[in-house]
């Protein structure tokens, strides 16, 4: 910030060509001039952070609100909690953001097994719907699934 | 409350959760009485999109009834018919008051590259959706629209989001009188930027995609040209030839990371995750429009990067236009758009299912069966 030049309206030609009306936002946005006030305009009291939000590190604060869906929790917390210290400029962040799902599709599996519901991942995956309209797609999936474990089973009985 | 429930990629279920509360003064509770799956949830269900939670509920298209409000709401009242705006958006950051809505400052501390949205993973600002018998929405002052009585709520639904995202993809290409506009994707949005585009006065509207019955749709709603892809040797070439070998005025994206059509950016982007998926549609849109024209994308990419054809860009003098629609500063237009019978968008929907039988709602969408446009999902309680 030292840098900054402070008077720059001296400098010879400020301005003179500036067109108000070359505004390639328009009409998506109606150009007021605020954008140069930041961040300083009256916020919304603040939400209480009742839970853990992780924070982009691109802003100072937390939004005056925010979702409080699913904290982050286990290994798939940890990961995400490492991925947030990073910008969103970086691969560090949203690759193990990525991972971090995948580990969470466990956990829930597992979460569920915890409390006595054993997942159906068939309806879940929406099997009823693809019976009803395109059972051909199952037959299919069935014909090329025996077809690999016969391969695989003939694949085994040459090795030995 | 019933609600729908991420498991996983290509997992949802319906189970019951609890209810959601006003954590807000400015927060009001809704009773959904319709919601729809987006396109855009599909990038969230096949796991495209980063740091999406399992235990979410999705959905960011909903109308209902409001059931509380927090003490500072002074817009909406106990017993309002309201629709919600898909993006989530407090009316005083500086890019709200500038009618930039969709990059509300305030409603998302997780990501800086996006506003809040409902129910749309955390990077969106974590968020619980409306695919739900009850939804908690902020800035109640701000987003919620009291729907009109004389309004049909198919059509009220539609104007969460497909209506204004349609529109504003029209809008920011800047048509002019007399333009060829080339739209790529023929889902619920490009059907509609379609059918919009004509009222900014183009000559010729131009629709591309993959699969038959969507074009075919496309072709009846929107009374446009359609061309399936897959039947052109070089979709580009075609454009350009079609075009008397000078490019189309306007390109727009409809498509987003899903794209199909490019074996490079199908492994790179949505097989190995190596890009934030598949950008074949972006980059058709800038190699077919013309020298010094204009590609609007309203497609849905995951934040990190993507393969474009930056250089084109670049000697070809083409102005990109990008956002996520601004619901607000649109609606009052749209609005009056619906209500002259100029738009119809409830004609868009396809399919109505008990929010009960989710999964298989999700499955019907994202694998086109049944000739699926657009589904509502009806909570069973209304």
């Amino acid at each position: 910030m030292e840098n900054q030049i402070t008077d720059y309206k001296s400098i010879p030609g400020w301005g003179m060509d500036a067109d108000p009306d070359n505004e390639p936002t328009y009409p998506m946005k109606n150009y007021t001039g605020d954008d140069h006030n930041r961040i300083n305009y009256e916020r919304s009291v603040q939400q209480p952070v009742t839970v853990e939000i992780l924070k982009s590190n691109e802003r100072p604060t937390v939004s005056a609100v925010f979702g409080t869906s699913v904290p982050p929790s286990g290994l798939s917390g940890a990961i995400r909690r490492w991925a947030f210290k990073h910008s969103e400029d970086r691969y560090r962040h949203w690759l193990p953001l990525i991972l971090a799902d995948r580990i969470n599709v466990y956990e829930g599996i597992i979460d569920d097994i915890k409390k006595g519901h054993f997942p159906n991942i068939l309806a879940e995956r929406g099997f009823k719907a693809t019976l009803k309209h395109n059972p051909k797609k199952i037959i299919r999936q069935v014909i090329t699934g025996v077809v690999a474990v016969m391969v695989i089973k003939s694949m085994f009985k040459s090795n030995k | 409350m019933l609600a729908m429930n991420y498991r996983g990629p290509y997992r949802v279920r319906a189970q019951q959760r609890p209810m959601p509360e006003i954590q807000h003064p400015e927060d009001a509770i809704v009773r959904v009485t319709r919601t729809c799956i987006c396109g855009s949830d599909l990038h969230l269900y096949h796991g495209m999109v980063p740091d999406t939670r399992v235990g979410q509920t999705f959905g960011h298209e909903f109308v209902g009834i409001v059931e509380e409000v927090g003490p500072l709401v002074t817009n909406v009242k106990v017993g309002d018919h309201v629709l919600v705006p898909f993006n989530i958006a407090c009316g005083k950051c500086n890019f709200c008051k500038q009618g930039l809505y969709g990059n509300c400052h305030e409603s998302n501390p997780m990501a800086t590259a996006v506003g809040g949205i409902f129910g749309y993973s955390h990077t969106a600002g974590g968020f619980d959706g409306g695919q739900a018998e009850y939804v908690r929405v902020p800035y109640a002052n701000v987003g919620p629209t009291v729907i009109p009585a004389d309004m049909d709520p198919d059509d009220a639904v539609m104007l969460t989001d497909v209506v204004p995202t349609g529109y504003q993809a029209a809008e920011m290409g800047g048509i002019k009188e007399g333009d060829t506009v080339v739209i790529f994707g023929a889902g619920p949005i490009g059907i509609m930027a379609a059918r919009c585009a004509w009222f900014f006065g183009p000559s010729r509207v131009i629709v591309i995609d993959h699969i038959d019955y969507r074009l075919e749709f496309a072709k009846n709603y929107a009374k446009c040209e359609v061309y399936n892809f897959k039947s052109l040797e070089d979709p580009v070439v075609f454009l350009k030839k079609t075009t008397d070998w000078y490019g189309a005025d306007v390109c727009i994206d409809c498509v987003g990371c899903e794209a199909e059509g490019n074996t490079l950016q199908t492994l790179t982007g949505r097989v190995g995750l190596l890009q934030a998926g598949a950008g074949t549609a972006l980059q058709w849109a800038i190699n077919s429009v013309k020298k010094g024209g204009i590609v609007s994308i309203v497609g849905v990419y995951g934040p990190p990067f993507n393969l474009i054809p930056i250089g084109n860009v670049l000697n070809k003098g083409i102005t990109i236009r990008a956002n996520q629609a601004s619901v607000k500063r649109l609606l009052p237009r749209l609005i009056e758009h619906v209500q002259s019978g100029r738009l119809k968008p409830s004609e868009l929907i396809t399919h109505r299912i008990p929010l009960e039988e989710v999964a298989d709602a999700y499955n019907i969408f994202s694998s086109k069966l049944d000739n699926c446009i657009k589904t509502v999902l009806i909570p069973s309680s209304k």
